[in-house]
């Protein structure tokens, strides 16, 4: 059995000899994307010229396609195949696992004649061209007999149920807790639904090798499950697929599964007996693909005069797809964040004719704080204390929710240091004090917090006669900086110079790991790297010291050192490439593997940090810019300073997109999402962003896993969107509940203040 | 369709159906799939490339438009082991993430570096002096230019980085 105690031993990455950990060098794989030589999915070169496909998404939210006709799209130049429900090759039931340990189980595409959603794909195109295939996709006719679609969340909010093996969890007594307080807030917060919206639109490229193996290249996060699933839907052996996705274009939680275009490319690439590449057009992403969905949650606190929380409550209304059942988590993350005897939090949801919902950059924390961490705003001001002063008299010794200790908790120390850092001090409590030339200016603050996590993973180490080190693994790098954290690993244990290192990932041939998701990829990539080339050392040691030829030979092995290059042992040493060349000419191969201890569960292991915002807020517009922010996280070990501050502050830009301007409209006639594209649907662009900074604090979490590191690719969202509502309320004296704090809500609320 | 366009250099002549635009035209005929495909509808900057020396979205534009021009890509700035200055900045400030957007990024940069030199105003510009090279300019003139992994900060570091280094 293993223990967190296991890990308590000298390791070289705690060690860090070379000092290549935590060293922000650049990206392993930036001189390729930087120079456009980073093949993406649709990108790769086949075997021989590829068809194009196209996909048809249904015009309908819920029904069932009566009639086709693909007369004129199959007449159409260049068509070489037009399919629907009613000819798509044959493809097991949805769900089926022929193979008992399939990660996935088979997802059939234009399955059957039932819309469960608009958008849905319901036919697909083959051409020789792209331009073939996208003008034929035109043609085809499709007649439905649509249902009344049942898409209005708040008006289903009081159908919500329990989502399925979930009930509530409370703490003490929440309703006496919270009546027996003296000041008291209850209010409801909603947030939209959002898209990940990355920039590569989802997109495969599929061709067989002979009638029985089929090579794939898509864009997804998990590489297991996309090849299980895959297999799984084609009704071949599961090695029969070999599955790639080297370079992924952003996925934010959105790729964690695989869609239709990877389906249809590998079953037209059989049929036709040729290359086939489908992507998603960017309308298509927005219902073809899961998005984060939306929520209402509604908060009470219950506090001492003094600010200690007697009752914490917080209960969140969301939705998912009519067959589906994610959760979006958004009430979570509050059970470790404040100390508070009494507590209630659960959710309820809702079953709508609207699109999957899913995971997104993340999820649960980055709706949650967008309500918790405002009402904390609030209730600071019924207090008449300072927003950060609150959250320190509210910090619990331990976990609140199950008394485990914290792994680390550095919360307090963010919140000081991102005070004293930002000039949090200059911040007028009572808003609308500010101004500078036309603009109203606000400060505001939130905490963030994100959990973290350790998954079973494997990886592959090689040295060959070059001395040069390989590793691989069935991980991903969707921009994260898996290929550069990975190379850091291996060169600072083999003790090799980053440019004797290759890393090779994305591939289904490769030793298994879970992917890019919910922050602990590099986790759990990075520990299984580590047990790697820890035994690629035993191994290249006992080699050496085995090696008459060598002048390690007859040594200790368990001394020998790794720097430079350079084996030794005491004063005597040889380079690894003149060991390996002369004992191993062949190489060494070595695999190491992590599992989360078992143990582990006795401590509560987080993320934490604080975010610090100055918005301005035009009157008269309604307009907010946010002028400066800065975020300070505790999040372990740092791997790399450079990319871990790049996922920071990408997730921080995140938070003020989703205070601001993020957000898919429901069309409740056609149960449409209004906002297509991306001149609807408002991504930050660089005008949006002024000065924004992230720090991380020197931290290392020894019961995270081996090497101290906590993932950050999510915390930096948790958190940040509340930082900037609370500023513009600093600024303006207007509190909006209703996300996102666009320039119509604002206006109407400035104009009701008599501002 | 016959057209002839030089693309990084080179003249390349392309049989062309007219619908296919510069952007599939660099990417699936000429295999030039370093300018990226992100909206197909002008709307994220992803395809950015030059043509005569001007930064242009290539999805909006037929190719056969192109006939005689002079394009450049992403794949005729610089190579991996031979990086222009600005794909240098961008690789050192850690100007991007998954990439996606990157060589549209840098495509963008060369475009705004030539424009404030030729002393194009923006909506940051004073109306009494030529522009120069502020944040202020930089986050305007790149906005055309999204990253949804949000490099922001980091992007507006490189173009500095980068304007220096080719000063
Ligand atoms: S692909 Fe051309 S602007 Fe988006
Ligand atoms: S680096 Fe991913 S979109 Fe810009």
């Amino acid at each position: 059995m293993s223990s967190v105690s296991d890990w308590d031993v000298p390791n070289p990455v705690k060690e860090n000899r070379s000092g290549l950990i935590g060293k922000g060098v650049d990206r392993y794989e930036g001189p390729l994307k930087v120079t456009g030589t980073a093949p993406y999915a649709y990108e790769v070169q086949p075997p021989s010229p590829p068809a194009y496909g196209v996909m048809v998404g249904a015009t309908i939210a819920a029904g069932r396609i009566t009639d086709v006709d693909t007369a004129a799209a199959e007449a159409s130049p260049g068509v070489l195949a037009v399919w629907t429900h009613r000819n798509v090759p044959a493809q097991p039931p949805r769900g089926t696992k022929a193979h008992p340990r399939s990660t996935a189980g088979s997802k059939p595409a234009l399955e059957s004649d039932r819309v469960t959603y608009w958008g849905q794909p319901v036919a697909f195109v083959v051409a020789d061209t792209l331009e073939n295939a996208v003008a034929a996709s035109h043609m085809v006719q499709l007649t439905y007999a649509a249902d009344a679609p049942d898409v209005d969340f708040q008006a289903r909010l009081g159908d919500a149920v329990d989502p399925p093996g979930e009930k509530d969890v409370e703490v003490g007594d929440f309703q006496a807790g919270f009546e027996g307080s003296p000041v008291r807030l209850d209010e409801t917060w909603s947030t939209p639904i959002q898209n990940h919206v990355q920039m590569e639109p989802c997109a495969s490229l599929a061709w067989w090798e002979g009638p029985d193996r089929c090579i794939a290249h898509t864009s997804v996060q998990m590489v297991k499950p996309a090849q299980h699933g895959l297999a799984e839907t084609l009704g071949i052996d599961r090695d029969a697929v070999h599955l790639m996705t080297r370079y992924i274009g952003g996925g934010f939680g959105g790729k964690g599964q695989t869609y239709d275009d990877l389906t249809l490319a590998a079953l037209a690439a059989r049929a036709l007996g040729r290359p086939v590449k489908v992507a998603f057009t960017r309308q298509q992403m927005m219902h073809g693909t899961i998005h984060r969905p939306a929520t209402v949650m509604r908060v009470r606190l219950g506090a001492e005069r003094d600010g200690r929380l007697n009752a914490m409550s917080i209960m969140t209304w969301t939705h998912c797809h009519s067959d589906g059942s994610f959760t979006e988590h958004a009430s979570n993350f509050a059970r470790s964040l404040y100390a508070a005897p009494n507590r209630l939090t659960g959710h309820r949801l809702v079953r709508l004719d609207l699109p999957h919902a899913g995971p997104m950059r993340a999820p649960g924390e980055a709706s949650g704080t967008l309500s918790l961490e405002c009402a904390m705003d609030e209730l600071a001001e019924t207090l008449g204390l300072d927003p950060v002063e609150l959250r320190i008299r509210n910090e619990p010794e331990v976990d609140p929710e199950n008394g485990r200790p914290f792994s680390q908790r550095q919360l307090v120390r963010c919140l000081k240091e991102g005070a004293q850092l930002f000039g949090w001090d200059r911040r007028l409590p009572t808003p609308g004090q500010v101004r500078d030339g036309r603009w109203l200016v606000g400060l505001g603050m939130a905490a963030a917090i994100r959990g973290n996590f350790l998954l079973p993973a494997k990886c592959s180490f090689s040295v060959d006669a070059d001395g040069v080190i390989t590793v691989r693994q069935g991980m991903t790098d969707i921009g994260t900086g898996t290929y550069t954290v990975l190379a850091q690993i291996a060169a600072e244990t083999l003790g090799v110079p980053l440019g004797q290192v290759v890393v090779e990932i994305g591939d289904s041939e490769l030793p298994p790991a879970p992917g890019s998701g919910g922050q602990f990829g590099a986790a759990t990539a990075g520990s299984a790297a580590l047990a790697a080339g820890v035994n690629l050392r035993k191994a290249i040691a006992d080699l050496a010291v085995n090696d008459p030829g060598s002048p390690l030979h007859g040594g200790d092995s368990a001394s020998v050192t790794f720097q430079d290059g350079v084996v030794a042992l005491e004063n005597r040493s040889e380079t690894l490439r003149d060991l390996v060349r002369r004992a191993a000419p062949a190489g060494l191969t070595v695999e190491g593997e992590i599992r989360p201890a078992q143990d582990a569960q006795r401590w509560s292991t987080q993320t934490y940090g604080a975010h610090f915002c100055e918005v301005g807020v035009d009157p008269v517009t309604g307009e907010v810019r946010v002028r400066r922010m800065l975020g300070v996280f505790a999040a372990g070990r740092i791997l790399n300073a450079k990319t871990a501050r790049s996922q920071l502050t990408g997730g921080m830009i995140w938070g003020v997109a989703s205070a601001l301007t993020e957000g898919n409209a429901v069309d409740p006639r056609y149960g449409s999402l209004i906002n297509q594209d991306l001149a609807q649907y408002l991504v930050p662009v660089q005008a949006d962003i002024g000065d924004l900074e992230a720090i991380m604090l020197d931290e290392v979490d020894d019961k995270a896993n081996p090497m101290g590191i906590k993932g950050v690719g999510e915390l930096g969202n948790s958190g940040a969107g509340a930082a900037v509502a609370n500023a513009v309320y600093n600024a303006c004296g207007v509190r909006l509940r209703d996300y996102p704090i666009t320039p119509d809500k604002l206006l109407a609320g400035l104009i009701a203040a008599g501002r | 369709m016959k057209t002839t366009i030089t693309v990084n250099g080179q003249a390349r002549s392309l049989d062309l159906d007219p619908r296919t635009t510069l952007l599939d035209a660099l990417r699936e005929h000429l295999r030039l799939t370093g300018a990226k495909k992100g909206c197909d509808h002008g709307q994220c900057g992803a395809c950015t490339v030059l043509v005569n020396g001007v930064r242009i979205n290539a999805c909006l534009s037929l190719a056969v438009m192109h006939d005689g021009d002079e394009v450049l890509s992403i794949e005729g700035v610089g190579a991996p082991g031979s990086l222009h200055p600005v794909q240098q900045a961008f690789l050192s400030q850690d100007a991007f993430q998954c990439g996606y957007c990157t060589p549209g990024q840098i495509c963008s940069t060369l475009g705004l570096l030539a424009e404030i030199a030729a002393g194009h105003p923006s909506q940051e510009t004073p109306s009494d002096a030529p522009p120069v090279l502020s944040d202020a300019e930089i986050r305007e003139r790149m906005s055309g230019n999204i990253c949804r992994c949000s490099a922001y900060p980091q992007i507006v570091a490189a173009i500095r980085q980068a304007a220096e280094a080719l000063a």
